[in-house]
């Protein structure tokens, strides 16, 4: 036999090992797939109920006995009046049969424990419907939210469902005689947290992000920019710039959560600095992104064609001449991708902001980089530690608006990279 | 045999055009190159083979046999499609996604090109030693063994080992190595690197051996052995190569094919094509005027 | 004086003392009206005076209000301990509620002793906010007014200009250090005062972790227990499973992207892989706490296995899927440097692809490939936000998959974000796990980077 039948021969069993390897890389690959998908559809399906608003319409008499007050009255009278009482009577109105004190609270919880401020709000703005008659679409309960989206199945045993035959009566009365309508939840975006789920928005976890976005931006940015300048174009070759380099890149795979450590440690600690303020915050991310937008710099500057400084130092500028009129303008839009990459990891951090107390919980919305404040990630960590099913749907809403903002950095950042590529 | 494994699925990016269903026609006239391109007895027979990168031919209609244990020497200025000529020869082109060959190469009087072809089955008749020494990382033992155990040719051990030291016997590198065969390969010298991959590629006993410049990146006492050893192979084997040294080309070869701008322009025997070249561009090429 | 009106006031200076050198250098120029010699510009000069104020000013600034506030705090730390006040209370304590007191209101509900320290601790700060703005602004004056008159034609300005703008990029490039410097002293000089609480000993080689103290010493339960081996056990377990999942799959995601697959798939897939590395950990988190760790268990359950809810199974599969973007791309790199000839000299024998991958890129690539596993390890040991969500808070000390662990990041979390006094060994015990997990994480990074680099260099 010689050696071309004997190899003939192990062909078979060399190609079927081949082909199971092959196969093998494919399905990796299509598990990573897999994956993004599953996760991507999981959130979403939680998301959308979270983009919707029940209300609850209710003719409410806004009398003056009831409120004591009247249209001549002052914001700090209007503010103090109790607007409960309009709203329950609303509701006794439109259910007369209920009588028993239990039942009345049950049927109070019909609408929101912000349908009082909704209707204060109003009242505020325009006095002139004190004494009127007023058509209000108030905003409803999250157990009523979740009968509507069908989050709570109606057709369970009354023993095992949340909201009880008398609640679930009373609700599809109101849906029957037209009086539960829905919209878009423009409420998510406009409120803070709350510990009501219906109540809860994000729009001082947004606000939260984007100062502390800015701080990080502020110092990583010129920082970044100016060391990997140095790096590349002006450092000697010495010990002492090893020693940066190594840093440079060690500190990149350090664990985001001990920058948090230095944070509390150093900021928070010893210069007294506010806690769960984004300035603190946004000191320590940009620290933590600074390794990842040097390195960036650097390849931009790297690319750069020598015969592009050797031009400028031709015709007699200084070599921080050459860097900054031509060399640098011509790495802006690789330094800028980089710069993106950098702030859209910053925007994702959730560990180290927990270590400096961006953590707690805040109602109010942030008016300043010294304000306290939450941040998007930490949104989502806190809601979706928390116990209420209403909760749920917010959470994975504020993961929607939280990887839209990412996203939307990427496509930034890619524009940016194909727009601005050059081929030296 | 399965025909379906023989089907060539290792090579996904094959882009080689080869609906052709039968292997026997070569009536195929020939009237550019100078010289005896044809001959009697080929291993290999190549009719009008064009080789394209994209849209870059650069291979334009060449047709030359290769006789069967003779050394024939390709030669040409750098760029002339010669390296590229040499590699369609074992379908080592396949690797690269833009390349397309048209035209017949025969072995022994089968399409390599074809279909049915499996280019590993080919690579195992057809070996390759490449221009710069590329051993694997691994010990001198195993960079020999490495094809034997892929292809299974041996059945124990001892077998092994023999064919290890008699593949190395015949490259002419055992007696400076027998005492470190686990030593790692890529420690040698650039010249018995490349005699390790000239053992290692005798080792898988292919019938035909394709040379791409093997003595370009050595020092001259280096090429001196590995021109020795071409010399002593011939016995066994038919050998193809391609070198930018006219000396070279006269010291090993029988047979000299000059190729230019991708066409093959004068094959002959060797002694004829450096004394009395008969096409203009040969001539021009062997007294220096350029390449 | 507040430190912004400060910092304007010394800008204003600047530009000021820059329009001066400027108009100085322009008015010589003009008087020598040597045009065809090629002068400095005038703005070189203009910077370089205005620098000369600004950055010894700025740099006395800092310094001042570096010293303030321990120098406050010694005197009026003395103006109580000299005077008849209760000495019993925590100083420290007592401080704060002083300084804190910055409404009338809050004044005035101090009591009346507090009332007078607060009075003599406003006094102690008037007097050295003022100090300090004097001799920061009288500083920058006199600095100058000497640049000023100092500057000439034949001064260098360019030269001196560019040699401090080096001098501040090399000042950017050394944050790098004194970030690191800040990390290891800050975990270090934690780690050293809980130490002294705990034996270093019984926290690296003990087995019970229940940090909660009592708050009254008589309680049960009041002694705390710090073995940090649980936790240990704990990341490793989760980190194995995350490699378990990450590396199989990355590296022969890399494979396949790289030898295999068309330009098409390639081009359609890596975006699919930058997104799976783009999503934030807390997402990760928030799918595997409330998606696959109960469908694990309910898998379990219905095999008849008793699986935790918070198993470390589904934390470490969810990580092992967030890695595989970085072992992949990491694995790229690394094959993608093994020279083209070793992949033709091995199918010049006539090997299969597969053969080739397997028998030879991936020796020849093993050091690199070593090297990104170690990167991914300390990526997954220093993981927060997955563990934090999906992982279990008690330390038990198990190799189970299917039962709850807890790990080093969880318990810095959980240490550190409740309401705690900061000088508890609770937290204190926070920085000591910090500064476990920067030790293991730096000597992996380390290796990995040596190795990777010198693999690269191999092929260079």
């Amino acid at each position: 036999m010689n050696n071309t039948d004997i190899v003939k021969q192990s062909l078979k069993k060399r190609y079927f090992k081949e082909r199971l390897f092959k196969t093998m890389g494919m399905l990796s690959i299509v598990t990573a797939i897999l994956f993004l998908l599953l996760l991507l559809t999981d959130i979403f399906t939680k998301a959308w109920p979270a983009f919707i608003q029940t209300r609850v319409e209710l003719t409410v008499d806004l009398n003056e006995a009831d409120l004591g007050i009247d249209a001549q009255s002052d914001e700090q009278a209007i503010m103090s009046a109790d607007f409960r009482k309009p709203i329950r009577a609303a509701l006794l109105n439109t259910f007369p049969e209920v009588t028993k004190r239990k039942q009345k609270r049950e049927l109070y919880s019909l609408t929101s424990m912000g349908a009082e401020f909704q209707l204060r709000d109003m009242v505020i703005e325009n006095p002139q419907l004190i004494g009127t008659q007023q058509t209000i679409q108030f905003m409803a309960d999250d157990d009523v939210d979740a009968v509507i989206k069908g989050t709570i199945d109606r057709l369970l045993p009354e023993s095992d469902r949340r909201v009880k035959n008398d609640k679930l009566g009373w609700i599809e009365t109101l849906e029957a005689s037209g009086q539960i309508t829905t919209g878009f939840n423009w409420h998510f975006f406009a409120a803070g947290d709350s510990r009501e789920p219906e109540m809860a928005g994000i729009k001082g976890a947004i606000l939260g992000s984007l100062y502390t976005l800015l701080v990080t931006l502020a110092l990583s940015f010129p920082v970044a920019v100016a060391a990997a300048i140095y790096l590349e174009e002006f450092a000697p070759k010495n010990r002492f710039i090893d020693f940066i380099e190594i840093n440079i890149n060690n500190l990149a795979a350090v664990p985001s959560i001990v920058f948090g450590l230095l944070g509390l440690a150093v900021f928070i600690n010893f210069f007294s600095m506010p806690r769960s303020a984004p300035i603190v915050g946004g000191i320590v991310l940009s620290l933590m992104t600074l390794p990842t937008i040097i390195i960036a710099s650097r390849s931009a500057i790297k690319a750069v064609p020598p015969s592009l400084r050797e031009a400028a130092l031709g015709l007699g500028a200084s070599k921080m001449q050459s860097v900054f009129h031509h060399v640098l303008p011509a790495a802006l839009p690789g330094i800028l991708t980089g710069t993106i990459i950098g702030m859209a990891q910053a925007l994702g951090e959730t560990a180290p902001l927990l270590m400096i107390g961006m953590v707690a919980f805040i109602v109010d919305i942030p008016q300043s980089v010294t304000d306290p404040s939450t941040v998007l990630p930490i949104q989502v960590f806190l809601w979706a530690d928390s116990p209420e099913r209403g909760f749920l749907e917010k959470t994975s809403a504020a993961i929607m608006v939280l990887l839209f903002f990412l996203i939307a950095m990427n496509a930034i950042a890619i524009y940016l990279r194909k727009k601005f590529e050059k081929k030296w | 045999m399965n025909e379906a494994v023989l089907n060539g699925l290792n090579e996904p990016t094959m882009k080689v055009q080869s609906n052709r269903e039968t292997e026997d026609s070569l009536n195929i006239e020939y009237t550019d190159t100078v010289g005896q391109p044809l001959c009697d007895d080929p291993k290999i027979s190549t009719r009008n083979v064009d080789v394209f990168y994209a849209d870059n031919q650069a291979i334009h209609d060449v047709s030359l046999d290769i006789g069967a244990h003779q050394v024939i020497a390709l030669i040409g200025p750098s760029g002339c499609g010669k390296s590229t000529y040499l590699r369609t020869l074992n379908r080592m082109n396949d690797t690269i996604d833009i390349c397309r060959v048209k035209g017949q190469i025969l072995l022994d009087g089968h399409d390599i090109y074809q279909k049915k072809q499996d280019p590993v089955l080919l690579r195992a008749r057809v070996g390759m030693v490449f221009q710069k020494p590329n051993p694997f990382p691994k010990s001198i033992y195993d960079n020999v063994a490495y094809g034997p155990r892929i292809h299974g040719l041996t059945r124990n051990k001892a077998e092994l080992d023999d064919l290890v030291e008699d593949s190395l016997i015949k490259a002419g590198l055992f007696q400076e190595v027998k005492d470190r065969l686990h030593a790692p390969g890529t420690g040698l010298s650039g010249g018995q690197q490349q005699r390790l991959c000239i053992a290692r590629t005798i080792a898988v006993q292919p019938e035909v051996i394709l040379m791409d410049e093997p003595a370009s990146a050595l020092d001259p006492i280096a090429t001196a052995k590995i021109e020795e050893l071409i010399n002593e192979l011939k016995e066994n084997f038919t050998i193809v190569i391609v070198t930018h040294s006219m000396q070279q080309a006269a010291r090993v070869s029988q047979r000299t094919a000059y190729f230019h701008m991708g066409r093959l322009i004068e094959v002959g025997e060797t002694d004829q094509i450096f004394t009395n070249p008969s096409h203009e561009l040969t001539e021009k090429y062997i007294t220096g005027r350029f390449g | 004086m507040k430190i912004s009106l400060m910092i304007f006031l010394l800008l204003i200076f600047a530009a000021f003392s820059y329009f001066m050198a400027r108009q100085k250098i322009t008015t010589a120029y003009r008087q020598h009206k040597s045009k065809h010699k090629i002068l400095t510009l005038p703005k070189y000069f203009g910077y370089v005076a205005a620098l000369s104020s600004l950055i010894p000013a700025l740099l006395m600034m800092f310094f001042l209000q570096m010293v303030e506030e321990p120098y406050i705090n010694h005197e009026i730390s003395s103006f109580i301990s000299s005077s008849q006040f209760d000495d019993n209370q925590d100083l420290n304590l007592y401080m704060n509620e002083i300084i804190s007191a910055d409404t009338p209101e809050k004044v005035a509900a101090l009591s009346a002793e507090k009332q007078q320290v607060h009075q003599r601790y406003m006094e102690i700060q008037t007097t050295t906010d003022r100090t300090q703005a004097v001799i920061v602004l009288s500083l920058a004056i006199l600095l100058a007014v000497w640049a000023f008159k100092k500057i000439n034609t034949d001064t260098p300005a360019r030269r001196v200009f560019e040699r401090i703008v080096e001098g501040i990029l090399l000042l950017a490039a050394s944050i790098a250090i004194m970030t690191t410097v800040g990390i290891v002293f800050s975990v270090l000089f934690e780690s050293t005062r809980f130490f002294g609480e705990v034996p270093i000993l019984s926290f690296m080689f003990g087995t019970e972790w229940s940090p909660q103290t009592a708050i009254r010493a008589d309680q049960v339960g009041s002694s705390a227990a710090f073995g940090a081996v649980p936790l240990f056990v704990g990341t490793m377990l989760i980190s194995f499973i995350a490699l378990l999942v990450s590396v199989p799959l990355g590296l022969m995601s890399a494979i396949y992207l790289s030898e295999y697959a068309s330009q098409r798939v390639r081009s359609l897939t890596k975006p699919v892989l930058e997104i799976l590395a783009g999503i934030p950990t807390v997402v990760y988190g928030f799918f595997a706490a409330l998606t696959v760790a109960p469908f694990i268990r309910d898998l379990g359950q219905s095999m008849g296995l008793s699986v935790a809810s918070e198993s470390a199974l589904a934390a470490g599969l969810v990580m092992g899927i967030m890695i595989i973007p970085f072992v992949s791309s990491l694995s790229d790199d690394v094959l993608s440097a093994v020279p083209q000839s070793l992949r033709e000299g091995s199918l010049g024998l006539g090997a299969t692809r597969s053969e080739t991958i397997i028998k030879v890129l991936i020796p020849a690539a093993l050091p690199g490939i070593v090297g990104g596993v170690l990167l991914a390890a300390s990526r997954a040991i220093g993981e927060t936000m997955i563990v934090v969500m999906a992982a279990g808070l008690a330390a038990n000390l198990t190799v189970n998959p299917l039962d709850a662990v807890t790990t080093v990041t969880v318990q810095i979390v959980t240490l550190l974000t409740g309401d705690q006094e900061f000088d508890s060994a609770k937290t204190l015990a926070a920085f000591a796990l910090g500064l476990m997990l920067f030790i293991t994480t730096l000597i992996l990074n380390v290796i990995a980077l040596h190795v990777v680099r010198k693999y690269r260099e191999q092929y260079e």
